[in-house]
């Protein structure tokens, strides 16, 4: 055999094992889609039904009364816009200030943000408990909303990395030009840098959008919870009942937004993780 | 020479400096607030807390170091803290097969951005929707993966309600979710080993694991070292899946994490005080697995101007 078909016959050989890997990897989520659209007596049939006879879509109709799937899809929506929206533009503030202006000890002080990202949220999550507690917010959205909109130090992180290359001579004729600081990053840094924002950005709203732990602990009325604690309330009230294709209804309305963002924009999301995730 | 420079370049500089010093302060005062009050002073109150028996609500009397001894003979907490280790066994699994499919999609091979997307899908989804799905294909029953062990002839045990394969079960999953981003950060080092290296190699005659072993494994070391690491701090503090998919921290507690426990000590039980000990000893741990990071990752380390 010549090099050039052994060549492609191994290139076929790799070719069928990533296909089954693929199976492997949306496999689960085929199946959720299907047990959602099964009648109940397709959900316990055996051999399993993997494509019921009839698309049963009743119960995304469903779901609306069967919990407050409405209101959380309310609540995640306005956590996750308000934080990432004001904390966008709190963390490219900084990161601005952080790369181009001169500042005493600003490295110091870059340093001493950066140290946030070595200490884990479960170490922080008990005292922050009992400061939002003492003032009243537990079973409110503000504990969720609030800290993090002071500014992301990753997102500071990554804007910095990404203005430093910038050439300094932009910002030096601005100055002279006696542009305000405040305009100079209006006008000249966020035009710059938009596309880094934007990368940073989806990504900050699906980990905000799809955060379990501090909504779980804050949380408790059940027209205050988040979409995942709705879902997971589904879970352990409806698998009792045995009425999987709601539950799994529920989770795909849970999981629908976060994968039409990242179809639309799985360009900008796949380049940007591969960046700058080996520089984290 | 140097007091003169200094001479001339004060007063030229402190007009302009001292407004953009001032500018500047202004854009980081909100991340360097937000940090003192939401970051340092709980991470010193958590500390402080560690060494009381804070319920939440009445005083923290002092009680030195109880708290911590306690944790030693604490058989909740050291199954809690042996499940978490156990559970990380599923990060050089993730590491090798995600290293094997960038290989394979390395080459030149139809469909390379379908299976990247593809791969990348279960990263994407919620932790507690994929923790919901994978309850039901747990299902001992009726579940996804015995139908499919059933297929190949296999009798399936319940997985989460058995003591001995509720953590494999687990680990799979977390395979599962976390393959596409490892994947995804090993092509891009992969794609960006010189061609030329290949090259030479073939012309002195190295064979295909040769290669790998001199070019390709040292060429992606440092995106190996950084997923370990951080795969290490994701998985120290695993809660989301244990909480939804072993609601009681599985049978005889195998499942449950440090996190989890942690949770469920603070917040059902109010041991704030003594949850606070194993939050600082979580923190310790994390903390010394970053500084490990910092000091030994090159690629990971950044420019101070």
């Amino acid at each position: 055999m010549t090099e050039a078909k052994k060549n492609k016959l191994f290139n076929i050989l790799i070719f069928t094992i990533l296909c089954i890997g693929a199976v492997v990897m949306i496999a689960p989520l085929l199946w959720m889609l299907s047990t959602s659209v099964k009648e109940k007596s397709d959900v316990f049939a055996l051999p399993p039904v993997w494509i019921p006879e009839v698309f049963d879509f009743s119960k995304y109709k469903e779901i609306w009364e069967a919990g407050p799937l409405l209101s959380g899809i309310k609540n995640s929506l306005i956590i996750s816009l308000s934080v990432t929206i004001v904390g966008s533009f709190t963390s490219s503030l900084a990161a601005f200030a952080f790369a181009k202006l001169r500042l005493k000890n600003k490295n110091m002080i870059f340093l001493l943000l950066l140290s946030a990202m070595m200490i884990p949220y479960p170490s922080l999550m008990i005292p922050q408990f009992s400061m939002f507690a003492s003032i009243g917010w537990v079973d409110t959205l503000l504990p969720l909303i609030i800290p993090p909109i002071f500014g992301n130090i990753v997102m500071v992180f990554f804007l910095r990395q990404y203005l430093i290359n910038v050439p300094n001579a932009v910002i030096e004729a601005a100055k002279i030009d006696g542009t305000s600081f405040f305009g100079i990053f209006i006008r000249i840094i966020v035009p710059l840098i938009k596309p880094a924002i934007a990368a940073q950005f989806i990504l900050w709203f699906m980990a905000v959008w799809n955060d379990y732990l501090a909504p779980i602990i804050y949380l408790n009325s059940p027209d205050k919870l988040t979409i995942q604690l709705v879902i997971a309330n589904f879970n352990a009230t409806y698998a009792i009942q045995t009425d999987y294709p709601l539950i799994m209804a529920a989770s795909i309305i849970a999981l629908l937004p976060m994968l039409v963002i990242f179809l639309v924009f799985q360009k900008q999301i796949i380049e940007s993780i591969a960046i700058s995730g080996v520089k984290g | 020479m140097a007091t003169k420079l200094a001479a001339t370049d004060k007063p030229r500089k402190s007009k302009l400096y001292k407004k953009e010093s001032r500018a500047a302060m202004l854009f980081i005062l909100s991340p360097l607030v937000g940090y003192l009050i939401f970051v340092l002073y709980p991470f010193f109150f958590s500390i402080y807390a560690s060494f009381t028996n804070w319920n939440g609500l009445g005083t923290m009397n002092f009680v030195g170091l109880s708290n911590y001894t306690k944790l030693l003979t604490d058989d909740y907490f050291m199954k809690s803290l042996f499940n978490t280790f156990f559970m990380m066994l599923g990060i050089p699994i993730g590491l090798l097969l995600s290293l094997l499919l960038a290989m394979g999609l390395n080459r030149k091979i139809p469909g390379t951005t379908a299976f990247r997307v593809i791969y990348y899908i279960p990263v994407v989804s919620s932790l507690a929707a994929i923790s919901v799905l994978w309850q039901w294909a747990y299902n001992g029953d009726y579940g996804l993966v015995n139908q499919f062990l059933d297929l190949i002839g296999i009798d399936g045990p319940n997985w989460l309600q058995n003591k001995d394969t509720v953590k494999p079960a687990l680990i799979i999953m977390t395979v599962w979710k976390g393959l596409g981003y490892s994947m995804l950060l090993y092509l891009a080092a992969l794609q960006s080993v010189p061609k030329m290296y290949y090259e030479s190699a073939d012309l002195d005659g190295a064979n295909k694991f040769k290669k790998f072993i001199h070019i390709t494994w040292p060429m992606v070391k440092p995106v190996t070292f950084f997923l370990v690491i951080t795969n290490i701090i994701n998985g120290a503090q695993m809660f989301t899946e244990i909480n939804i998919m072993t609601p009681t921290g599985g049978p005889e507690f195998s499942s449950a994490t440090v996190v989890f426990y942690i949770w469920r000590k603070a917040f059902d039980n109010l041991q704030m005080g003594y949850a606070s000990a194993m939050s600082v000893v979580l923190g310790a741990i994390i903390f010394i697995v970053t500084l490990i990071q910092f000091k030994l990752n090159d690629r990971s380390s950044f420019e101070i101007d």
